[in-house]
């Protein structure tokens, strides 16, 4: 038994006892959501947080709402009523892929989204997914409600623009027409971080050309989250295998992998070739079997 | 009534289901377990109990220059904090190992390894212990550490065992088996000679349980109860007795339900010595348990083998000789677990399954700055390192000489007629039908039918693997005149009674890490003596009432335990019969036997049952003239050879050319081991051992970085398989009974562990015959695929 050292507990009734237990009790406190990070840190003693503040009460921020345009998740939602939801499915196929591969159905029935991308780990499927998504963050402090693109959340790994005194309470998805996405992940073993994955979002134009794409790479170092390269060079274009060939040697050449127990940097950067091409042709037969459903 | 309850207990072993003796059977046992009510070590609670814990180096290789516990001593709850000098005042904080070395119980002079033991806090909670870990103040002054086997008989190499007087260098042992001479003369006749360097690395056994101990040291009467994690508790009596100086008549060491043990339960580790010392000095019962990570990067690791495979064959494929050199990593203290005279275990079975002229091994052992152990992870006394080098050193030759590798193994097997067969490094194999075997298995795998498939898929560019394996083992340890552990010989004990309404119970010496002793070593019993398995009570695990044994490990409790149970079970029915000849006023030699009944030949009608004799014996029937009492007996078994089990495996793997990633489509596993006591339970521990094969070859590793910081120390980091990596099992069996053993069993519990790695790296190298692999280590991790696809290697530690 692994043995965290000593804290303090407080169960929070509502968002905004939340915040005054977090104004409160300053630097030392730390949310605890899912735990399924934050626990086995403090277990290991690579987390020593004064306080957790537990917000697992707080169910008006679990949630998943289409409103207009928008999918607006709830940042208490656990990975499971991701995984479970059609709608979700329906609109973002990716997050289906993504959250089939996370962890394990315990973690899953327990871990969140907001948890999980203010843990900011550089392995996160779920950060790749939003970064695909262009997501919007609902960020609510003392001083009210603020909102930030999803490549202003992660200040870096384990850092996020989330300050000690707020909490993220809302993911909100943009809803487009003509899109699908695809996301897919090499690992050693199933439930273990990704060795490297790859997620894209595309939306498909009149004459059948990719009139918008985003590319997004999992746990290989890329700027800013996505391979902005590979997207200028396939946007407007139609889709085929030199096409998705030419994306996957860009979005190659700009991430940054490290060689480690998962995979050699050679490899690493072989995978995101591979999987940046894989992910886009998946979209794109999502977007076509979609569009032919509907004819 | 919850729904639960309402279930009928074992509703698969209703009484017309229930065999007496041997045959399918619900484990005994199970209904504890799977409701929650096994009893663990960590669930001993003592009135007073205190909790230790243990301060890890976090160095490879470092001088220990100060320990300063003041603060850890002023936390609140700690009763004491032990250090080496304190235990060199007690002369314990070096003990003698199970291989003639000496390892650190506390370190005093220098740490040797990442996660080695410096001081132990005992506390009233094992928050408190751990708190105050966090306050002992050590002073390193850091050493360069070994950690490149390779490199660790190089001149220029840290000495790592400086506490040894006189050592200057790395070096432990040197032995050989086999006629070098013999050997290199076959060789330099051989029309062909394929040599591979080839790494079994470093792995770890894993049990679900961690290890741990709760010692409870009487100062009235001076007895030590020791609660151990052990897979051997009667060894560990003796050893304690002779390093602690209790006397041994004052130790009574219990080992509860274990959960999972694969080796890494066999030797004393210094949490459980810290104990004992713990409770000596505090007078209160002290218990401590490990966690996960210090389990994986402390205690007995697995393999570590670094082999250089060469065969010699005519070009027709016949082999001729296997020869090979190993180094063998042992870490920072010899502390493998083995018969004494076997330095290398039993590597020396590494002539396989074959018929050859000549064999010759090599193995060195070497120091380096890791954590000690090496014999572990149902290993078979290093047989998985000895069968996983010939086996991917024949399927070298096979691919060299066009020949498929089914058919050079068929081509090279021991026939039948040569068993006994006497091998080239010392080895009477004891029985074998190997071509049968192999030919189940091909039959089950539809052999050709997948080669065609292959052969399609590949003009695809589709990547399929077959791989096929045969191995033999070499189990239960052992005769005594050639095998003992520190002097212990390798036999065991078994007592049996049968009480007075025919209800028997059996003593073991060997204990159950979840093998399912309390099923099958009633089913012996119950074939011998006709009483139903569920009316036997098995009793282990405790030194106090069980008798002397080795322990299990190596596949040994059947073919050693097994034959003392059975023998036991034939002398108390040796003895009914001399009662019920009494009873029914006849002549012993006019009885006759079936299963449970003693009838007068020629009048069925006139007998009487075990129950009525046993009833006879402890009641008024007068007894015949030097017979006592009861229905009971006693005996020691010593093995008079090893067993041989052996068994046909092929294993089906799909690899995802863009990515490497090995799928294992299909496993089948043809299995002998001789004599089957319990179906059930035989393909539970071969679904296990095949899981445990494919961990090895696709995921596990337990792996250092340069400065020999173990990268190994978690389930995010070292993984092992679920469900999802493996297939259904597909399992056959072929009966090959041994002919020196009581009931001619031969033992299972590790064969599938033994023999799977290879057939999955066979598979993968397969697989990758387009991109011109021939070899590729382990772990198959995509990663590592994908390299060796490129024509590259990854090291691991190094190598």
């Amino acid at each position: 038994m692994q043995i965290p050292a000593a804290f303090e507990y407080a169960r929070a009734e509502s968002l905004d006892h939340a915040l005054q237990l977090l104004a409160e009790h300053g630097e030392e406190a730390r949310v605890i959501a899912g735990g399924h990070s934050l626990l086995p840190m403090m277990k290991l003693r690579l987390a020593n947080p004064e306080w957790l503040i537990d917000i697992n009460d707080l169910a008006d921020l679990d949630y998943i709402t289409e409103e207009g345009d928008t999918l607006r998740i709830g940042a208490l939602t656990r990975h499971v009523s991701l995984l479970e939801s059609d709608a979700v499915a329906g609109l973002f196929p990716l997050v289906r892929d993504a959250e089939k591969t996370i962890a394990d159905p315990l973690v899953r029935n327990r871990g969140t989204i907001g948890g999980s991308l203010c843990q900011a780990d550089p392995a996160e499927d779920l950060s790749t997914v939003c970064h695909v998504l262009r997501t919007e963050l609902v960020i609510r402090g003392p001083n009210g409600e603020r909102t930030v693109p999803m490549r202003e959340l992660h200040r870096g790994p384990y850092e996020t623009s989330v300050e000690q005194n707020e909490i993220l309470t809302e993911i909100r998805w943009p809803i487009r027409p003509r899109s699908s996405s695809a996301y897919t992940k090499v690992e050693r073993r199933v439930g273990d971080w990704a060795t490297t994955a790859a997620g894209a979002c595309l939306t498909m134009g009149d004459a059948g050309q990719i009139e918008d794409v985003v590319i997004g790479l999992t746990a290989v170092g890329l700027d800013g989250g996505t391979a902005t390269r590979a997207e200028d060079a396939i946007r407007g274009q139609q889709p085929g295998e030199e096409l998705y060939a030419e994306a996957g040697r860009l979005a190659a050449e700009d991430c940054n992998p490290v060689g480690d127990q998962r995979g050699t940097e050679a490899y690493k950067r072989h995978l995101a070739d591979e999987l940046t091409q894989r992910v886009l042709r998946k979209a794109v037969e999502r977007v076509n079997s979609t569009a032919a459903a509907r004819s | 009534m919850t729904a639960i309850e309402e279930r009928p207990a074992n509703p698969a072993a209703a009484a017309e289901n229930r065999p007496i003796g041997f045959g399918r059977l619900q484990r005994k046992e199970d209904p504890r377990f799977i409701r929650g009510k096994g009893h663990y070590l960590d669930d001993v609670v003592l009135p007073g109990m205190l909790h230790g814990a243990m301060l890890r180096s976090p160095y490879a290789h470092a001088k220990l220059i100060s320990i300063d516990t003041s603060a850890a001593l002023a936390h609140p709850g700690v009763h004491a904090v032990i250090t080496g000098k304190d235990l060199e005042g007690l002369n314990l904080a070096w003990a003698p190992t199970l291989s003639a070395d000496v390892m650190a119980i506390l370190a005093t002079d220098k740490v040797r390894f990442q996660g080695q033991e410096v001081a132990f806090v005992v506390a009233d909670d094992r928050y408190s212990a751990r708190d105050a870990l966090e306050l002992i103040d050590v002073e390193y002054e850091a050493l360069p550490p070994v950690i490149n086997a390779r490199k660790a008989l190089d001149a220029d190499a840290p000495v790592i065992r400086t506490d040894l007087e006189g050592r200057t260098d790395n070096h432990i042992f040197d032995w050989e088996a086999g006629d070098a001479a013999e050997t290199d003369a076959v060789f330099a006749r051989a029309d062909v000679v394929v040599t591979e360097d080839i790494v079994y690395p470093r792995v770890h056994p894993a049990p679900m349980e961690t290890c741990g101990a709760v010692a409870d040291y009487d100062p009235i009467d001076g007895k030590l109860t020791l609660w151990e994690t052990t897979q051997a508790p009667h060894a560990h009596r003796t050893l304690y007795a002779i390093v602690a100086g209790i006397p041994e008549h004052k130790i009574r060491v219990i080992s509860p339900d274990i959960g999972g043990g694969f080796g890494n339960k066999v030797g004393i580790y210094p949490g459980y010595v810290c104990a004992v010392v713990g409770s000596i000095v505090t007078g209160k019962p002290v218990k401590w348990v490990e966690d996960r990570s210090e389990n994986l990067m402390s205690t007995s690791f697995a393999r570590d083998y670094l082999m250089h495979g060469e065969v010699a064959a005519t070009n027709d494929g016949k082999i001729l000789a296997v020869r090979t050199t190993v180094l063998a990593d042992h870490g920072a203290f010899n502390a493998t677990a083995q018969p004494t005279k076997y330095p290398a275990g039993f590597f020396h079975i590494f002539t396989g399954s074959y018929d050859l002229e000549a064999a010759h091994c090599k193995v060195t052992g070497v120091y380096t700055n890791k954590a000690p152990g090496g014999v572990a992870y149902a290993c078979s006394f290093r047989v998985t390192e000895a069968v996983y080098l010939v086996e991917r050193m024949v399927d070298v030759l096979a691919l060299k000489l066009g020949i498929d590798p089914a058919e050079i193994r068929l081509k090279n097997f021991i026939k039948p007629e040569q068993f006994p067969y006497q091998n080239k490094t010392g080895w009477e194999y004891d029985s074998g039908e190997y071509e049968r075997a192999m030919r189940m298995a091909m039959d089950m795998a539809g052999y050709d039918e997948l080669r065609r498939e292959q052969a399609e898929k590949r003009e695809r560019g589709e990547l399929m693997g077959i791989g096929v394996t045969f191995f033999t083992e070499t189990v239960g340890a052992g005769p005594r005149k050639h095998m003992d552990i520190v002097g212990l010989g390798m036999a065991d004990g078994a007592e049996l009674r049968v009480h007075p309404t025919g209800k028997a119970v059996v003593r073991l010496s060997v204990q159950s890490q979840g093998q399912g002793h309390e099923t099958t070593f009633a089913q012996i019993v119950s074939e011998e003596i006709g009483i139903p398995p569920e009316d036997i009570e098995v009793v282990h695990g405790d030194t106090d009432n069980t008798p002397f044994g080795l322990g299990t490990y190596g596949s040994r409790s059947t073919p050693v335990s097994g034959g003392a149970v059975a023998m036991v079970t034939r002398k108390v029915r040796d003895k009914a019969r001399l009662i019920a000849a009494a009873m029914l006023e006849t002549r012993p030699e006019d009885l006759e036997w079936e299963k449970g009944r003693f009838f007068v030949k020629g009048d069925p009608s006139q007998g009487k049952t075990i129950a009525e004799i046993a009833m006879g014996a402890h009641g008024t029937v007068t007894l015949p003239e030097g017979v006592d009492g009861n229905l009971d007996a006693e005996v020691t078994y010593d093995p008079p050879n090893l067993t041989f089990p052996f068994g046909a495996y092929i294993c089906v793997v799909d690899i995802d050319p863009g990515t490497g990633v090995v799928k294992v489509r299909r496993f089948i596993a043809v299995d002998d081991c001789g004599t089957r006591i319990n179906e059930m339970i035989i393909e539970g521990q071969v679904h296990g051992g095949l899981t445990d094969g494919v961990g090895m070859a696709l995921m596990e590793i337990i792996d250092f970085d340069e400065d020999g910081n173990c990268l190994g120390g978690s389930f995010m980091d070292y993984l092992i398989p679920t469900a999802m990596e493996v297939p259904d099992w597909e399992t056959g069996h072929t009966v090959t009974p041994s002919p020196h053993h009581p009931i001619g069993a031969k033992g299972i519990g590790e064969s599938a562990t033994v023999g799977s790695p290879s057939a999955v790296v066979n598979a993968v190298v397969d697989a990758l015959q387009p991109y011109g692999v021939v070899h590729i280590d382990m772990p198959c991790t995509p990663s590592r695929v994908w390299e060796a696809m490129q024509g590259r290697h990854v090291p691991t530690a190094g190598v």
